[in-house]
């Protein structure tokens, strides 16, 4: 009977339970839910479980190892926190989804094969969209629109793949895949548009800050996590990885610099640490895989932090726009507390989560010789203090008063951000105990003389070059403004290219239209000429008319009989 | 952003209690002392053993540098960036 059902399939079944149920008995029931998942999930034993039998295909519905479980508990421990954030929700169609999406992220993860990988992959997609639209607003509708088109192709690009690679190897286990062939490079493709590689990530940017105040928060803990899961899980040691996660740590931060919208500077921010886990998992080794995983699960924590701290300003001021906000620590010092934290955490200050976690990855770059990735990264670390660790606290709580005055988040808001701060720092601080839990056996120790001071001269000394420059005006102010993306290539110019052949369409079939018009007034006309009151055969009566035609006849008869 | 922009009030209530933070000088003392912090940072870097294992890690100064350059030429590059991609907030309405 154990592991017969993924771990994942309590948080599906009790989600769609939740509609049943009202007041304290659902909060209750909602905040259980992932303790009972946790309690099964830490009751299995490792191994492939769960088999079922599907058309010719053996399904695993439960692979238990230690990177699953891995991902098993940070899936788990976000599901509780971004419940506990959601509490004040009467929204039902939220909280539904919610479990849901997360059930589904937490099944994906013990898949252990690639079909059952894919229907969770597909269910994630579907759920996580109902956490967009229930902003209904115009503006909602069309980004989880743009959100779902994206996920349900990329849906299909990885359905090809497996298909392709089950036909070419009668396999669907979903263990080390390599990029040797078209099918694996196709399985690659969708999870790089899952982990928002470049180019294909401006779904992310587009649509994480459209979503409700708590669904951002649910959102940015699991889509790219499950891809960076599968990446880890399929793709470990393969090569391309390792300039393409390069690229995604730098270019965003240039963007997240001057957009305006704080919650989609977090969207950039997000891209920027997939990048560092994406470059962790191309290198391979134990430590950098140990790097890339730790690290996901750091992020699933501050970064749900800091989007927490921004859906409460949101929620309490209606804004969560650089250019309108400013001075709000006065009105919500708690937050403004647990965004700082969430600031360190994200900065890699000592004593916060990313300063054990992001470090492997970056000395594992250096020790395996990619002297040029890890100046990169390093570049981008500095640049992750200046859009993360200063601009998002900076200008929603501090910077020039906005004279917007509001209460402090609710208690439930607080008491989510709370948890995850305490993790932030007890991460940080405890690294020895969290290291534990990492899969692969390699050891590291953060906290050297030279780590912590070099570490903390980097950040710091960026913070200056922030601070120089805001107080010399060159400091790009917040301005309303859109920043053009990739997006731009669909929303813009496909759209312009669709409406300009719709254009030529009209005008041709105008002319059709127009030339078919004339030929038929012109026949019309020729009608009109010899039928018509003055025509030649409208002069007589119908049967002089007969007459006339069969006189013709006959004299046609008469000539043909000759022949 | 200007307030006439914002068609709201902007800033706070005439009658209301100043904050700490809301005297410039006091911002100003918090603001030198990080720069002592900083200037402290840079000088003990003399006394920290390096065990890195390139050349460019045991450079006098090298992180504090990078990560004064490198967050400023961020910036920087994003003001260029500004020129290029900024537009209007309504853009994709029209």
């Amino acid at each position: 009977m154990t592991g017969e059902f993924p771990p994942g399939l309590i948080l599906v079944v009790g989600g769609l339970l939740v509609p049943l149920l009202r007041g304290y008995l659902r909060a209750a029931f909602m905040l259980a839910l992932p303790v009972i998942a946790f309690f099964y999930m830490i009751g299995l034993p490792y191994g492939e479980l769960g088999k079922i039998q599907f058309l010719q295909l053996t399904l695993t519905a439960t692979r238990v190892d230690s990177l699953s479980l891995m991902f098993g508990y940070v899936f788990l421990l976000a599901t509780l926190i971004g419940t506990i954030y959601a509490l004040h929700l009467k929204d039902t169609l939220q909280h539904v989804a919610t479990l849901i999406y997360a059930g589904g992220s937490l099944c994906a993860v013990f898949a252990g094969d690639l079909v059952s990988f894919f229907i969770w992959w597909e269910v994630i997609a579907v759920a996580s969209v109902f956490l967009i639209w229930p902003v209904r607003t115009e503006r909602a509708w069309r980004a989880g629109q743009r959100y779902l088109i994206v996920q349900m192709a990329a849906g299909v690009i990885l359905l090809a793949g497996v298909m392709l690679h089950y036909r070419a190897t009668g396999s669907i286990a979903f263990d080390l895949l390599g990029l040797d062939t078209t099918a694996k490079a196709l399985i690659l493709f969708a999870l790089g548009v899952k982990a928002a590689f470049p180019l294909l990530h401006n779904w992310l940017e587009d649509s994480y800050p459209e979503a409700t105040v708590t669904g951002t928060v649910l959102l940015s803990s699991f889509t790219t996590k499950v891809a960076i899961y599968a990446l880890a899980r399929g793709y470990a040691g393969t090569d391309i990885l390792v300039p393409i996660g390069t690229v995604m740590t730098a270019f965003p931060i240039f963007y997240a610099v001057i957009e305006n919208d704080l919650r989609r500077v977090l969207s950039y921010s997000m891209i920027n640490q997939l990048g560092f886990m994406v470059v962790g998992i191309g290198i391979g080794t134990n430590l950098a895989l140990n790097g890339a995983v730790a690290h996901a699960f750091a992020d699933i924590i501050f970064k749900g932090l800091l989007f927490m701290s921004m859906g409460a300003v949101l929620f309490r001021v209606g804004t969560a726009k650089g250019s309108e906000l400013g001075g709000l620590y006065k009105s919500m010092p708690w937050t403004t507390s647990f965004c700082m934290v969430g600031a360190a955490s994200i900065s890699a200050l000592p004593l916060f989560s990313a300063f054990v976690t992001k470090s492997m990855i970056m000395s594992e770059a250096m020790d395996q010789g990619h002297f040029w990735v890890w100046l990169i990264l390093l570049f981008a670390s500095a640049g992750v203090v200046e859009h993360a660790g200063i601009k998002i606290p900076y200008f929603a709580f501090f910077a020039h008063d906005s004279g917007k005055r509001c209460k402090e988040a609710p208690l439930n808001m607080l008491t989510a951000m709370a948890i995850s701060a305490a993790l932030c720092i007890g991460i940080g601080s405890f690294p020895s105990i969290f290291y534990t839990l990492l899969p692969y056996n390699a050891t590291y120790e953060p906290y050297t003389l030279n780590h912590v001071v070099t570490q903390t001269q980097l950040l710091f000394f960026a913070a200056l070059a922030v601070a120089v420059l805001i107080r010399t005006g060159i400091y790009p102010p917040e301005l309303r403004s859109v920043n053009l993306d990739a997006d731009w290539f669909y929303r813009r110019l496909g759209y312009r290219t669709l409406m300009g052949l719709d254009a030529v369409a009209s005008w041709a079939w105008a002319q059709v239209v127009d030339i078919a018009g004339a030929g038929a007034r012109f026949f019309n006309a020729r009608l009109h000429n010899h039928h018509g009151p003055d025509g030649v055969f409208g002069r007589w009566w119908p049967t002089g008319t007969m007459a006339f035609w069969t006189t013709v006849m006959l004299g046609a008869y008469l000539i043909l009989s000759y022949l | 952003m200007t307030d006439a922009q914002n068609g709201a009030p902007h800033g706070p209530a005439p009658d209301e209690p100043k904050y700490w933070l809301d005297h410039k000088a006091n911002v100003d003392k918090l603001l030198r002392g990080f720069y002592v912090v900083c200037a402290i940072l840079f000088v003990i870097d003399i006394f920290v053993p390096k065990h890195g294992l390139l050349a460019i890690e045991h450079t006098f100064g090298f992180y504090a540098i990078y990560g004064f350059v490198g967050c400023s030429a961020v910036i920087l590059g994003a003001k260029l960036l500004r020129i290029l991609v900024m537009r209007s907030e309504g853009y994709y309405d029209r």
